[in-house]
């Protein structure tokens, strides 16, 4: 890594340990967003842009996670802590159960996109029958004014800032260490042409697995802190089809296979949307924000279709990739 | 690393009623190099393809060094000892030469900068150190060449599989893989089977030659018996000269 | 037990209605996928569009879907086509994961724009024969469901006359076969994908001038059809008229019989079970061919 990436790198993080300082409110809800999306479009970014596997039903992973340790706590007063290992094991379960039957089955592209989204849908459609989870009618955790309690993840918006700005730092961190590791050159081969890679001795079943467990470990890690934090669950919301497609944005407009990518992606993404909505309420119209949202896709997808960051690093003489 | 004995016995491939290889038998001692020659669509990839674990075989088997190789999946036959480079060059085109060797070396070393440093050590043999920063898409079609016999070597092979490497190559550039290829031979032991078209390169380097035709063995010598051998002629050799 | 024969094969022959023009709707997916390979994730959003345009005409100026419909389709054709040649065309060959975010950009355009411009409540198209009801036996059916059934398989029928009889339907099949092929005896095969995707728009068209009949319009049905439509084509089997038919009808039945027996959760929990099991064990569908890799 360049000395200026990692420079900037630095300045960057000290920003962001002081924003709750810096910024009001409406700020450091709007920078919690983009770190959310940051942290759960690597997670994905690590199936998609690592082991070229297109996943449109993470949402899956998300749900468990959250709801495993919401319900671990909303039932026996488990705190989150504990919550998340037992959330991790449910979506890693889950996602070898679908990475195996798509690779096993040798589903690509659109049709293994179907099975994720048939999964989560039939999770679904579960969990809206299930009482312990609250059914379709939800699951509330009970929110303590004025506590400040990070075993339980009980208090303000600047207890998450922190816990997700954590997540988010450590998860680059992850990725990072990953693409420089053996299995990380592992999934780059697989990525560029699978056959030759087997051929050269890369175990491509077993790489992609890895691919899709981590991937399923940190969406369901995401999904906790969600559920703690908006304190509901919904069936409808927390398995559903644009949850999961929210989860791809990042990547994709960021950059995909990319570390810069994601979090590119959702500052863009993020600072768009409130731009939108706040030029649709001025407006009236319903839909507009969703109109002009639709639009800034379009024109990215159009003419960047690498993604953001790419673009922007060859701008910044920063490296090629990573 | 001496090279290991290839045994394929009775080797047939048929998909879906189209028989494409039968009843295919040679070995390949040990520390040898052997070539596998036919007209095209003879069935010669098959056969490597079924070593390589690209197919298993519908009858026969592929042994290595006594141990049964056939049916297993591509990246435990690279586990085994067995490595190949592919007839339409297939490099990991968005990496650099050095990237590309380095991910072979992995299967060796599980240490990336070990791998790498023994990966820019092969490319030093080949000639390719300089360009180890070079995309792979970027190269010429040699260089490529080089890139995925590079590639196959560090596995740390016992057998090395190689597809048409020949092919597309100027004669000087066909001399100077040969001389690699023997000096390889000679200092390590590594047993070579290649599949070839150019004649120049398999009179220079083999000592024993199978050839094929429609799928079936139609002859097997040293490469002087091979081109006097009237099947041979008939089928694909012809009346020319062969240089 | 008799009664419940009975309800059993009302709900049958609901279902059997109904799915024709399911299968309407996933026959222009087929078409589109089936061909160019491109993953039309703005299916139900021109499905909806379909719906909204039937009921403007018939609450504007009074024309029954069903004669609104053959207008509908001409314009959707144009659009399509339009649309292919302008947008999707050079995505044609790209990753899934870039046609996917264009045509859910698309998607959420058209959503949205319908959204905007009709609002979220529901719509309906209020025909005066809808209390009319044809008698079969002991089976009494809805005459607007006979009709739109009837359309959708005359439209079917019309399509298949297409694809195998004039030469643009041929040419056709033969770039999805074999792209290269295609183009080496010299078939301007953009062309033909804007041909197909116009064809592909006007049969979702036709169908959404139809489905009206039967369903009112929210913006909000947009993705519920999508899926439906690939779960159609995708059990049903790619390149196939008669599977995409099929899949709508077992569909359109699994619907009924589960609004039957009272929980309308077990339609979707069926029509994805059924999903995946074909997705692992017959990924061609039940009548599609097996692609050759």
């Amino acid at each position: 890594m360049s000395a200026r990436l990692l420079a900037g790198l630095a300045v960057l993080l000290v920003l962001l340990l002081a924003a709750p300082a810096l910024l009001g409110g409406y700020g450091l809800s709007v920078l919690i967003l983009v770190l959310y999306f940051a942290f759960v479009g690597q997670a994905w970014n690590i199936m998609m842009g690592f082991a070229g596997q297109l996943s449109l039903g993470h949402a899956l992973y998300a749900g468990l996670g959250g709801y495993v340790a919401a319900g671990l706590y909303f039932h026996y007063g488990i705190g989150p802590w504990a919550g998340v290992l037992v959330a991790i094991a449910a979506a890693v379960a889950a996602g070898s159960i679908v990475g195996y039957l798509g690779f096993r089955f040798s589903l690509a592209g659109v049709y293994f996109a179907l099975l994720t989204i048939a999964f989560a849908e039939f999770t679904r459609i579960g969990f809206d029958n299930w009482s312990w989870s609250g059914g379709s009618g939800g699951l509330f955790l009970k929110v303590e004014r004025g506590v400040t309690d990070l075993a339980n993840l009980r208090g303000g918006p600047v207890l998450f800032y922190y816990v997700i700005l954590a997540l988010a730092a450590g998860t680059f961190g992850l990725c990072h260490l990953l693409l420089q590791s053996r299995l990380g050159r592992y999934w780059l081969a697989i990525r560029e042409d699978a056959e030759a890679a087997q051929a050269v001795g890369v175990p491509v079943l077993r790489c992609k697995m890895m691919a899709v467990m981590i991937s399923a470990a940190l969406t369901a890690i995401a999904g906790v802190w969600n559920a703690f934090y908006y304190n509901n669950l919904f069936p409808e919301t927390a398995f559903s089809i644009g949850r999961s497609i929210e989860m791809t944005l990042s990547p994709i407009i960021g950059g995909l296979g990319t570390l810069g990518g994601p979090l590119i992606g959702a500052v863009v993404l993020t600072s768009l949307g409130e731009l939108f909505t706040s030029v649709g309420d001025m407006l009236g119209i319903p839909g507009i924000k969703q109109i002009f949202y639709g639009l800034a896709l379009l024109a990215i997808i159009m003419y960047r279709p690498a993604g953001l960051w790419p673009w922007i690093a060859k701008r910044l003489g920063l490296e090629r990739r990573l | 690393m001496s090279g290991a004995t290839l045994e394929l016995a009775g080797l047939g491939k048929s998909f879906r009623g189209l028989r494409a290889v039968h009843d295919v038998s040679f070995t390949v001692p040990g520390g040898s190099i052997h070539a596998l020659i036919g007209p095209n669509g003879a069935g010669k990839t098959t056969i490597f393809n079924m070593i390589a674990g690209v197919y298993a075989p519908t009858a026969g088997t592929v042994t290595l060094d006594g141990r049964r190789i056939s049916g297993l999946r591509p990246d435990r036959v690279c586990d085994a000892g067995v490595g190949r480079t592919f007839q339409i060059v297939r490099p990991f085109k968005g990496l650099s030469v050095l990237e590309n060797v380095t991910i072979g070396a992995l299967q060796r070393q599980s240490k990336v900068d070990r791998a790498r440093a023994a990966a820019l050590a092969i490319l030093e043999r080949l000639g390719l150190a300089d360009r180890a920063h070079q995309l792979a898409e970027n190269l010429t079609l040699p260089d490529r060449k080089r890139l995925e016999v590079a590639r196959a070597l560090a596995t740390g092979p016992r057998l090395l599989l190689l597809d048409e490497v020949m092919a597309g190559l100027r004669p000087t550039e066909v001399d100077v893989m040969v001389g690699f290829l023997r000096e390889l031979n000679a200092r390590t032991g590594l047993t070579i089977l290649l599949i070839e078209h150019v004649m120049r390169a398999v009179m220079a380097l083999a000592a024993q030659v199978t050839v094929v035709s429609y799928g079936e063995k139609i002859a097997e010598g040293t490469p002087q018996e091979i081109v006097r051998n009237k099947a041979v002629l008939d089928v694909y050799l012809g009346e020319e000269e062969v240089a | 037990m008799n009664d419940f024969l009975l309800a059993l094969a009302q709900a049958v022959a609901k279902g059997l209605l109904t799915g024709m023009v399911y299968g309407l709707m996933a026959l222009g997916l087929s078409v589109i996928f089936g061909v160019m390979r491109v993953v039309n994730f703005a299916h139900g959003e021109m499905m909806v569009v379909g719906m909204y345009l039937a009921w403007a005409a018939f609450d504007a100026l009074q024309v029954p879907p069903m004669l609104s419909l053959p207008a509908i389709a001409a314009v959707f054709f144009g659009a399509g086509y339009l649309l292919q040649r302008g947008l999707i065309q050079p995505f044609i060959n790209r990753p899934e994961h870039q046609q996917f975010l264009l045509l859910l950009a698309v998607a959420t355009l058209i959503a949205n724009a319908c959204l905007a411009i009709a609002g979220p409540d529901s719509l309906t198209v209020q025909l005066e024969s809808r209390f009319d009801s044809y008698e079969m036996g002991p089976l009494v059916l809805d005459t607007v469901r006979v009709q739109a059934a009837f359309v959708a398989l005359l439209i079917t029928a019309l399509l298949w006359l297409f694809f195998t009889r004039t030469r643009t339907g041929k040419a056709i099949r033969a770039a999805a076969d074999n792209h290269m092929g295609a183009l080496v005896v010299g078939l301007d095969v953009r062309r033909l994908y804007a041909v197909t995707f116009g064809i592909g728009a006007a049969c979702v068209g036709a169908a959404g001038a139809l489905m009206i009949m039967l369903v009112p319009v929210t913006p909000s049905l947009a993705p519920d059809y999508t899926l439906l439509a690939f779960v159609i084509v995708i059990v049903g089997g790619l390149g196939s008229m008669t599977g995409a038919l099929l899949g709508g009808l077992l569909i359109g039945v699994s619907e009924a019989v589960a609004g039957l027996l009272g929980d309308p959760a077990l339609k979707s929990m069926f029509s994805f079970g059924l999903l995946i099991v074909v997705l692992l064990l017959r990924p061609q569908g039940l009548l599609g061919r097996k692609e050759t890799r």
